[in-house]
């Protein structure tokens, strides 16, 4: 009897320890010395390894924004590349300590994942593409009833694909893949007439198929689609500098802070500039975060301004020339806004 | 107490510590208590954790609106149906694909597993080849090679290949005229349902007349009469109620008539054919387990060939044959998971789906888990009577 109870003690002592409380993200990150950082498995232009392996796209900058902002040095993340089914689980199990893959801030995403979203880095829209040369006179998303539409399962583009074709009473024929590649694979050996994601990710996508120029993207947005970073929820500290990075990004372009001219702005006489670059004497919203106080310095040194990272990745710099649009800074008629530091 | 019991019995015992039987209770209890102990803290940890995570947890969201589209619905399902019931058409979806499988593997696998046998070299070599192939690669390549080889070699559905009574193969699958049954086809029905009773009956009395008289009866030619003859009969009398639904061409596919998927057809020849080599060897060891005596026994009572291993072999050979073979279906709809590489809609595939959309990992494990262990136990609970039956009946 002895026995049983020293068992049963030796379980119950089991039980206790497990319930020992984690750590915070920067304190954790901080003693690995690298961000583990949530990526997609190859969008061009958002996340995807170009041919020396190296990760490229918006998604990816901002990991290295965000390690240079904990740790000076924007190579210090590791990148895991997620399907779209196991990004939530990556990221709950803190597996990875950010997701930036392309994601869509939704309400569900938001409350009940257990997630918390950063900001907005990219305004997208669900679009179609077809293969033009296949499918002559097909000009518009309403005349797709009855094709067969390649999607990614597990996406916010699979619940609005099937609103929009009941919405205009139309049929379609979902063929639905895990991973990217297999949707890309499939759409370009012709299973499907259509293919439907993000309107950026389909200009990425062609890019990538066997005849680029015989694909056409309709012009129909059938989405809303707010891409952004997204944190663990109740890390409030990890929340704030993730979100403060981004804000960052979006104050240099504004402040006309970029990678070239950041050392000379240091120098500079304007306050607001002085206040984001850490240069104010006294200042200290950068040890508020819990960062160095030059850390708006360390991520423009890193990755440029959002207008530079916008311009490398998707915009004229890179082979998918997406224009601006909706995604130029509220002082150009756009909908990207930083909060002031202050 | 028991123990003491025990030991006014027996005293030469000494102390209860060293009682075999006290101990084997003692650690039995020991591991029962340890076991549920394990499971209740896994549990009690995972629910903790996922509150303090703010994970939404329960299967209520079972009952929500699904929202997403399946491409395979063997039940009526929109977007608009609960995600229990996007689950359950996984859950058929895998069932249809495993138990065709099952079927066609066991056909191939038998006709693989006799010609390893054969008299003829050729057949015996090229059956030798088939296992040896299908036995070492991994099922997730060959559903890979046969569904790229079905996308790679077919045709766009504007040229799709036209083959006998209507049908047609493309890209996007295989078409054929699907029966439209008017009024008055029931009789059809009734007349097979009735051809079979009859053919039944007559196989029973036919062997009633072999084992008191010892004369044969064409059994076989007889059920063959009956069970096409009456429905033909049928049909006629009833005014040939019978029209087909022919494929047609339309802006993008071919629509109408009845149309097997690429995905659900290439998912079903790799996984028949990778466990057919499986069977093959089964089959193979099965006859070749059958004492030799057997069959030179039956040849010494003037038997044939044929009907030795019709009447000799075969039945002792199943002895040895089917318990492997119910490992291999249950191998065969585990392997159906694969499905998702190729998109098929299986459980796993919509499971997977659901889980992503609620974003409730464990639930949707959970139910996955349970679905396939079921699966799994029926598959083995019908195997164990065909066992049974099968069985040799000492006499």
């Amino acid at each position: 009897m002895k026995h049983i109870a020293i068992g049963i003690l030796g379980v119950a002592a089991l039980g206790f320890m497990a319930s020992a409380a984690s750590a915070g993200t920067l304190d954790t990150v901080k003693q690995k010395g690298f961000i583990q950082c949530g990526v997609s498995t190859g969008l061009a232009g958002f996340s995807a390894p170009d041919d020396k392996g190296d990760w490229k796209g918006i998604d990816a900058d901002f990991c290295r924004a965000v390690a240079a902002a904990v740790f000076g040095d924007g190579s210090k993340v590791k990148f895991t590349p997620l399907s779209a089914k196991e990004r939530f689980t990556a990221l709950q199990s803190g597996e990875i300590d950010i997701l930036s893959r392309n994601t869509t801030w939704t309400s569900n995403r938001d409350s009940a994942l257990g997630l918390d979203f950063v900001g907005i880095t990219y305004y997208d829209g669900q679009g179609f593409m077809i293969n033009a040369k296949k499918l002559p006179g097909v000009n518009s998303a309403l005349q797709l009833s009855g094709a067969a539409v390649c999607v990614q399962s597990g996406t916010t583009t699979e619940l609005n694909l099937a609103d929009y074709f009941k919405k205009n009473k139309m049929e379609y024929n979902p063929v639905v893949f895990e991973k990217l590649e297999e949707v890309n694979a499939a759409y370009d050996a012709g299973r499907c007439d259509a293919y439907t994601t993000d309107q950026s990710g389909l200009y990425g996508i062609r890019l990538t198929l066997s005849s680029p120029a015989d694909h056409v993207v309709l012009p129909e947005i059938i989405s809303k689609e707010p891409l952004g970073p997204a944190v663990r929820q109740g890390d409030d500290q990890w929340a704030h500098i993730a979100r403060w990075t981004y804000f960052a990004l979006l104050n240099a372009e504004e402040a006309g802070i970029t990678q070239a001219n950041v050392d000379e702005m240091k120098a500079s006489t304007d306050p607001n500039i002085q206040r984001l670059l850490g240069t104010e004497p006294d200042g200290k919203y950068g040890a508020d975060l819990g960062l160095s106080n030059d850390f708006v310095v360390n991520i423009v040194k890193a990755v440029g301004n959002y207008g530079e990272m916008f311009e490398r990745n998707v915009g004229s710099g890179s082979p998918l020339k997406i224009a601006r649009g909706i995604n130029a800074l509220w002082t150009k008629g756009g909908l990207q806004y930083g909060p002031p530091i202050r | 107490m028991a123990s003491q019991e025990i030991l006014r019995e027996e005293p030469s015992r000494g102390s209860f510590i060293n009682d075999p039987r006290i101990r084997s209770l003692f650690f039995q209890t020991l591991v029962v208590i340890l076991l549920f102990s394990s499971i209740w803290w896994i549990v009690h940890n995972v629910i903790e954790n996922l509150q303090r995570l703010h994970i939404a947890s329960g299967f209520g969201f079972l009952r929500s609106r699904a929202g997403f589209d399946i491409s395979d619905t063997p039940i009526a399902y929109t977007s608009d149906s609960t995600y229990f019931r996007a689950l359950v058409v996984g859950l058929l979806n895998t069932i249809i694909v495993a138990a065709a499988g099952i079927v066609l593997a066991t056909i191939v696998g038998f006709a693989i597993g006799i010609g390893r046998l054969s008299q003829n070299w050729l057949i015996r070599k090229i059956c030798t080849v088939y296992v040896e192939i299908f036995r070492n690669i991994p099922p997730l390549l060959v559903i890979f090679f046969w569904y790229s080889g079905v996308l790679a070699v077919l045709p766009p559905p504007r040229e799709s290949i036209h083959l006998p009574f209507g049908s047609f193969l493309n890209q996007r699958g295989f078409y054929f005229p699907r029966a439209v049954w008017g009024d008055g086809s029931w009789l059809i029905g009734v007349a097979l349902l009735l051809a079979i009773a009859m053919a039944w009956f007559v196989a029973h009395r036919a062997r009633q007349r072999q084992k008191a008289t010892g004369q044969q009866f064409p059994v076989f030619w007889t059920s063959v009469t009956l069970i096409v003859g009456l429905p033909v009969l049928a049909y006629l009398l009833s005014g040939m109620p019978l029209t087909f639904d022919f494929p047609k061409q339309s802006t993008f596919n071919l629509t109408g008539g009845f149309w097997v998927k690429p995905e659900f057809l290439s998912l079903l020849l790799a996984l028949s054919f990778y466990t057919a080599a499986f069977i093959a060897e089964i089959v193979r060891a099965g006859i070749r387990g059958v004492n030799k005596g057997q069959s030179e026994a039956a040849a010494a009572l003037g038997l044939r060939s044929g009907p030795t291993l019709r009447l000799v072999v075969i039945p002792q050979a199943m002895r040895i044959v089917i318990p492997p073979l119910t490992s291999q279906y249950l191998n065969l709809t585990k392997n159906s998971s694969l499905a998702i590489a190729i998109g098929y809609p299986d459980l796993t595939a919509t499971a997977g789906t659901v889980l992503n959309q609620t974003g409730q990992a464990v639930e949707g494990v959970f139910i996955m888990m349970i679905a396939y262990l079921v699966l799994s136990l029926v598959t083995s609970f019908v195997m164990n009577i065909v066992n049974a039956r099968m069985a040799l009946v000492e006499r």
